[in-house]
């Protein structure tokens, strides 16, 4: 019995990892391809079932006007956009959480937990629904297609997850922390600011990263909201694969885009192994 | 504690959020009762006209919101099944524990639209490796994404491989959180493992599994990034969304007022059926 559970277990726990890992495999030989060994038959290992190329990546690099597809400024664009946005929201979020975790707020029927659904609702609302007036609104104040405008919709994204955190983290953190700090002659804002803050790093890292990841994998906002001026990744490798693009460059682009937030898996399994989460993410 | 230190705390982040949706939402419902379009681009009024529209003579809009509900409610059941098994496998010790969390969550860190290019050259009729790899099974070519009902089960596959990390980690998050006193109780009864799950890790799991089926339900019924890309809605309109079909009326046909009214009656309907949902899954879930 114990034996065909562990056999079971390790079964799907390999064909699960084959899944996830496969579309990243296929990407990585894709990139190295030429001409014949993609359109001719289908290929898998370099050199044995073709002669691989640095082709795909070389592109990258290059200028449009020399062929290439022009990846580096969308690549700033979206740190840009993803770090200001999230930095932002963090800082108003972990305020307000904050305030919700620890004062009461009334006013008629509005409780603390109606504030905090309040916050976190907001990622109720469907992309497409806020799109049409955010297009307006940001043409009417000449935001439209510029990094500012996306960093303004994006705090709309962001906040709610870094409340949602926060409230959650801070509920945690013993009341007696802050009420000591404030016997011991501290005003408000210096006990959360030297006591409380530099006790919740782990939640700030947490909803950091949750911020970060919901920002770069934005793509509706980028897509209706700039157009020329402004270009972020997502936005441009989808350009690529409508146009004539070559897969190997695609796979290639595809691949360079991913990358950074993969560091981010190792950074929140830390903390999930650590116990960090489970109270974060209640 | 002194009053006003509160709002100075709370204000910046409320006011800030507030200010930048109400203009959204206001203009959303004004919008929604003027004929808007490319003719006519301007803030008219003509009263409900929009709404009688869309709910005697526009079958494609209620088409396309079935279809969402059947998307996101399989994807959701199955990332819940698959998260919460793959949850329960790398809870306890087992070999390469950490590394194969660490794989468990890479695919949410990935951009969907980015990963969905990807997987349109995966299921690539002709040149993907699925179907080739199927052929030397002798599985005939699949249509991944020309067969209306096929392109479907695409959809889901690939959201599927997106979001259920996102299941996963949550999942986890919650086993690693629980009391170890009950887990304790059950060996010492020498329950099976399989009655350990129904009657101890179960139930402890339930609130935590409720928070979040509700918090995917949320971001599965946004679906319209990895249709975009894989379908753009088709074959016809076989993987069209509401997201979608708001998307052409308002941003390519320009039909704004329209739009504005079927985004309205979409967000009031989501709101609704999420909350019924949420109360329906607590009393299923939480016995006593």
């Amino acid at each position: 019995m114990h034996k065909i559970y562990t056999f079971l277990k390790y079964t799907f726990i390999t064909l699960w990892t084959v899944f996830i890992v496969a579309p990243f495999l296929w990407a990585i030989s894709t990139s190295f391809k030429d001409f014949q060994s993609v359109n001719s038959k289908v290929t898998y290992i370099p050199w044995l079932d073709f002669e691989p190329t640095l082709e795909g990546w070389r592109v990258l690099v290059k200028s449009p006007a020399r062929g290439g597809v022009d990846i580096v400024e969308p690549y700033f664009n979206s740190i840009f956009v993803t770090c200001t946005a999230s930095l932002i929201s963090i800082i108003l979020g972990t305020l307000a959480a904050y305030a919700l975790s620890r004062f009461t707020f009334k006013a008629g029927f509005v409780r603390n937990n109606d504030i905090t659904f309040f916050f976190i609702s907001q990622r109720i609302m469907p992309p497409i629904v806020l799109s049409i007036p955010f297009f307006i609104f940001l043409s009417t104040i000449g935001l439209l297609d510029s990094l500012l405008g996306l960093v303004v919709v994006y705090i709309v994204l962001l906040m709610p997850i870094a409340v949602w955190i926060m409230v959650d983290f801070f509920n945690r953190v013993p009341k007696e922390l802050d009420e000591t700090a404030l016997i011991d002659g501290c005003n408000p804002y210096q006990a959360f600011y030297k006591v409380v803050l530099p006790n919740s790093i782990p939640g700030l890292i947490v909803a950091g990263m949750f911020c970060i990841i919901f920002g770069w994998i934005d793509f509706f906002f980028a897509f209706i909201l700039t157009f020329t001026e402004v270009q972020l990744l997502p936005v441009k490798v989808v350009a690529l694969n409508s146009s004539i693009t070559p897969w190997w460059s695609l796979s290639a682009s595809a691949l360079i885009s991913v990358a950074p937030l993969i560091i981010v898996a190792f950074v929140v399994e830390r903390y999930l192994s650590k116990g960090n989460l489970s109270g974060a993410l209640k | 504690m002194n009053f006003k230190h509160k709002f100075i705390f709370l204000f910046p982040g409320l006011f800030v959020l507030i200010g930048i949706l109400i203009f959204p939402i206001i203009f959303t419902i004004r919008l929604s009762l003027s004929g808007w379009n490319s003719y006519t681009p301007e803030m008219n009024f003509i009263g409900i006209t929009n709404y009688i529209r869309l709910f005697t003579d526009d079958p494609r809009f209620w088409e396309s919101f079935f279809r969402l509900s059947f998307l996101s409610v399989t994807t959701v059941i199955l990332q819940y099944v698959i998260g919460f098994s793959l949850a329960l496998m790398v809870w306890r010790e087992i070999k390469f524990k950490r590394f194969f969390r660490v794989i468990f969550l890479i695919p949410m860190m990935t951009t969907p639209v980015i990963m969905t290019v990807i997987w349109r050259t995966f299921f690539h009729e002709s040149l993907g490796p699925v179907n080739d790899l199927l052929g030397n099974i002798g599985v005939k070519p699949i249509l991944w994404l020309s067969d209306p009902v096929i392109a479907k089960f695409t959809v889901i596959i690939v959201e599927v491989w997106q979001w259920t990390p996102f299941m996963f980690l949550l999942l986890l998050a919650g086993l690693l959180s629980l009391p170890k006193e009950p887990f304790l109780a059950a060996a010492i009864d020498g329950a099976s493992p399989f009655r350990k799950f129904v009657y101890v890790t179960f139930p402890l799991m339930a609130p935590i599994s409720i928070g979040a089926i509700i918090i995917r339900l949320i971001e599965a019924s946004k679906i319209m990034d990895t249709v975009f890309v894989l379908t753009s809605g088709g074959p016809g309109t076989a993987t069209e969304t509401s997201s979608f079909y708001i998307y052409i009326k308002g941003l390519r046909e320009f039909q704004m007022g329209y739009a504005a009214t079927l985004s309205f009656t979409y967000l009031v309907i989501m709101i609704i059926s999420l909350t019924i949902i949420a109360k329906v899954l607590t009393k299923l879930m939480i016995k006593e």
